[in-house]
């Protein structure tokens, strides 16, 4: 039930739109969000798209965990973003 | 899977469980409650449990709509489906839940109501928009992530005259659950349960943003830091709680950056506050009536309101007076702790509400870790 | 002038228009007919043509397998195959799974009442191209129609005979602590691709039904392998239920490595979506092989040999276990059981 996922907008008609996870596209809604543009990702739920993915922060996010691994003196490579 | 997949990564959930492994202070242990049912199936089927010291625990909570559903809502449900005109539409969670008697949407539909699974609030606007001659009936269950749906499908209904659409409420609003527990005699006087920090949702937290957790984080002095979905987020955020209780910290972090932001989606809100308003008071299967927890839909959308439209009378039903949900739901018992776990209770031929749902915590603990326990006592 | 009267004139079935109806079900003359120009001619062999209730064979000495399915999946046309050439890859695979070779078929179909014969002839017409390419024929079978409501299209159960050819012995308790599991190749396919056409979780995905006759595999793998003890296909309940199966029938306990499990990307984003557990989704052209350490890598090589197991891995462990757990350790670093299948993943999958 609280099954959300984050899915990429690769078409947008009107309040609908075309969202891509893993390959699989389903139709969802926008009515819950502003200003999303194709190949924004999205939080999935319920055929709602309920906000926008920010890269940056995930980036951060990601980075956080890298630089506990660096702390902890495992090597940890640079990933492409 | 972008935006999955680098969550899930192993390298950096043995880094991480190193880092709370040694940040937890021998000598002391860390009890965390992890609010959503989403977090408590994670938990469960990366098998996160297994990362961490012995000392650091998690005890499971509320948050999941499915468990804490009364079975007099289930009952009048299953009621509304059963009337001929009506085509009863509900999350694919709520089939099997049990009602009073045994029964249960799946088995009314089996007996012949017509009961329909849908996947979005849009599907049964649609079965309405086909089906003019029969009454449909959406059967809305959720917490804040659910709730703004619901309200797209009555605005939608209201703008189309949709006449024969209306929707069942049955929504419920997740501070009012973590204040219950932590007003709770349990948690309060008797410290059968102690609660040093809380994994806040993650999928509720991003309508309702991270502010409405400052309040607890002040007033209870315990630390809330919510967490992504995913295992590496659940993990990130442990050590995060870790560091703030040894720090004598109680604060509100954001771990889920990347789609939480304090304020929260306003236009859901808005949304939301136009539909619905709250109910003085709603039962919560194992917290009992609970104030101020419940959404009821307003006077202007009043036509929309199943309640109204079929005057369906609650009838309360004791539950099954071994089954533990409610405690479990608490965090007061464990779900190997209760006599009917594993025999009587089964995913199969489930009591209560938290051996249906996946995201129940005896559900999730029986399909996925209960052989942990059943070697050590072999 | 007299009409001229054309003396063998039988009007024919109109498979381009025409519906089933009754009457192809009463045992009378329109069922005679759609039976000699639907099955027998698709079918095309001397059994049917000889127009007996029965089929009679010489089978040489040792071991007969029989097998029996049942096949109701819905929706009957869906990406990769239909219900026709499903039920004929099923049984076939049933009968192989014991190391058998597939000979004969018989098949009963039961048909509702208003079924467009265009899509029953589609629906024959693949079902003799899939046992055709198998190699068995399709010797004796049964047409019952029923009345407007009282079933869904058509439902088809075919029984498949077989020889297990000497010195074979493979069977679900054979299993032992020690030995190695083998899976040929990606889970999930058939099932993603069945559910992408059910209405009410419709999506899109370009990923299609993996089903197919897997006896040639099993004849490469055996006549390589003598000593493979244990051979499953894994299809409704996923790969989770064929091994809670084995560890049962075997009386033995199983660990399996997630990362090394063999999962297209298609099938991944569908099972998130739909909150799936690839585990448990059905397959349709799949095996699971148990065989002694020793002989794991030689195994390996046959299967990945093969066209239809290109993806093959050995993806776990049998051990002791009086539980019969079958446990996974995740991608994660940590572990969980692969517990039975509860409930019903999604009704009508094959």
């Amino acid at each position: 039930m609280c099954l959300a996922i984050p899915a990429k907008i690769i078409d947008i008609n009107g309040v609908m739109a075309t969202a891509e996870v893993g390959g699989v596209c389903k139709e969802i809604s926008l009515a819950l969000v502003d200003d999303i543009a194709v190949n924004d990702y999205v939080i999935v739920h319920v055929g709602y798209a309920l906000n926008r993915l920010d890269p940056k922060a995930a980036e951060e996010t990601l980075e956080l965990f890298r630089q506990v691994a660096r702390a902890a003196g495992v090597p940890w490579p640079e990933e492409p973003a | 899977m972008k935006y999955v997949d680098e969550y899930r990564d192993g390298r950096l959930a043995q880094t991480i469980a190193d880092a709370v492994r040694a940040a937890a202070a021998p000598g002391r242990t860390y009890q965390l409650m992890e609010f959503c049912g989403g977090h408590t199936h994670a938990i469960h089927r990366y098998g996160v449990q297994d990362l961490l010291p012995d000392n650091v625990e998690m005890v499971h909570g509320p948050g999941c709509p499915v468990c804490v559903l009364p079975m007099s809502q289930i009952d009048s449900a299953i009621s509304l489906a059963r009337k001929p005109d009506v085509i009863l539409c509900t999350y694919g969670d709520m089939l099997r839940v049990p009602g009073s008697r045994n029964a249960s949407l799946l088995k009314a539909k089996a007996q012949g109501a017509d009961v329909r699974m849908v996947y979005s609030s849009l599907d049964a606007l649609q079965i309405a928009r086909d089906n003019p001659d029969r009454q449909v009936v959406f059967f809305a269950i959720g917490f804040e992530t659910t709730t703004p749906p619901t309200a797209v499908a009555i605005a939608q209904a209201d703008a189309e005259g949709l006449a024969n659409f209306s929707v069942f409420c049955n929504h419920v609003l997740t501070p009012s659950a973590i204040q219950n527990i932590l007003q709770s005699p349990d948690v309060r006087e008797l410290g059968r349960v102690r609660i040093d920090g809380f994994i806040g949702p993650a999928h509720v937290s991003t309508v309702i943003g991270s502010q409405p957790y400052e309040y607890f984080a002040d007033e209870y002095q315990r630390p809330v830091v919510i967490a992504g979905f995913e295992p590496l987020d659940v993990m990130q955020a442990i050590l995060m709680l870790v560091r703030q209780i040894n720090e004598g910290r109680a604060e509100v972090e954001n771990e889920f950056s990347r789609a939480v932001t304090r304020e929260g989606n306003r236009k859901a809100q808005t949304l939301v506050a136009e539909i619905f308003e709250l109910r003085r008071s709603f039962e919560w299967r194992g917290l009992g009536f609970v104030p101020y927890s419940g959404l009821k839909i307003k006077r202007r959308y009043r036509s929309y309101d199943a309640e109204l439209r079929f005057d369906l009378q609650s009838h309360p039903w004791a539950d099954n007076k071994a089954c533990e949900c409610g405690a479990v739901l608490r965090g007061v018992t464990k779900p190997r702790e209760c006599k009917l776990f594993g025999t009587v209770c089964t995913p199969e031929t489930p009591v209560g509400p938290c051996m249906v749902s996946t995201e129940g915590a005896c559900a999730a603990y029986f399909t996925y870790g209960r052989y942990r326990d059943i070697r050590k006592t072999a | 002038m007299s009409a001229v009267i054309k003396q063998d004139y039988r009007r024919p079935v109109d498979f381009k228009h025409g519906d089933v109806d009754l009457s192809h079900g009463s045992g009378g003359r329109a069922m005679a007919q759609l039976i000699d120009d639907l099955f027998v001619r698709a079918f095309d062999n001397p059994w049917l043509r000889q127009r007996d209730d029965s089929a009679a064979f010489q089978v040489a000495s040792g071991r007969m397998v029989v097998a029996t399915d049942s096949h109701v999946v819905s929706p009957l046309f869906f990406p990769g195959g239909d219900i026709g050439c499903l039920s004929v890859h099923g049984t076939v695979n049933d009968v192989a799974m014991s190391g058998a070779l597939p000979l004969y078929l018989c098949a009963s179909f039961i048909l509702e009442e208003g079924f467009p014969l265009a899509d029953l002839r589609r629906i024959v017409r693949s079902m003799a191209k899939a046992a055709d390419e198998a190699g068995v024929n399709v010797i004796t079978g049964d047409t019952k129609v029923v009345e407007r409501g009282k079933g869904d299209g058509v439902f088809i159960t075919t029984t498949g005979v077989g020889t297990v050819p000497p010195g074979v012995h493979i069977s679900g308790d054979r299993a032992r602590p020690g030995d190695k599991i083998l899976l040929s190749g990606s889970l999930g396919d058939h099932g993603v691709a069945i559910m992408s056409r059910r209405e009410n979780l419709s999506f899109g995905t370009t990923i299609e039904s993996d089903t197919a006759s897997l006896h040639e595999l099993v004849a490469a793998m055996v006549a390589a392998v003598p000593g493979i003890r244990c051979l499953r296909d894994p299809t409704r309940g996923g790969l989770a239920t064929a091994l809670n199966e084995l560890a049962e029938q075997s009386g033995v306990g199983m660990t399996i490595r997630e990362m090394d499990l063999p999962i297209r990307d298609g099938v991944r984003g569908a099972c998130e979506i739909l909150g799936l557990d690839p585990l448990y989704v059905a397959n349709e052209g799949k095996l699971i092989a148990i065989c002694p350490p020793e002989q794991a890598e030689a195994l390996l090589k046959i299967m990945q040999g093969h066209p239809l197991a290109v993806d093959a891995a050995i993806i776990g462990e049998v051990c002791e276990d009086p539980h019969h757990f079958v446990e996974m350790a995740t991608e994660f670093g940590g572990n969980r059981i692969v517990d039975w299948l509860s409930g019903e993943q999604l009704p009508r999958i094959c």
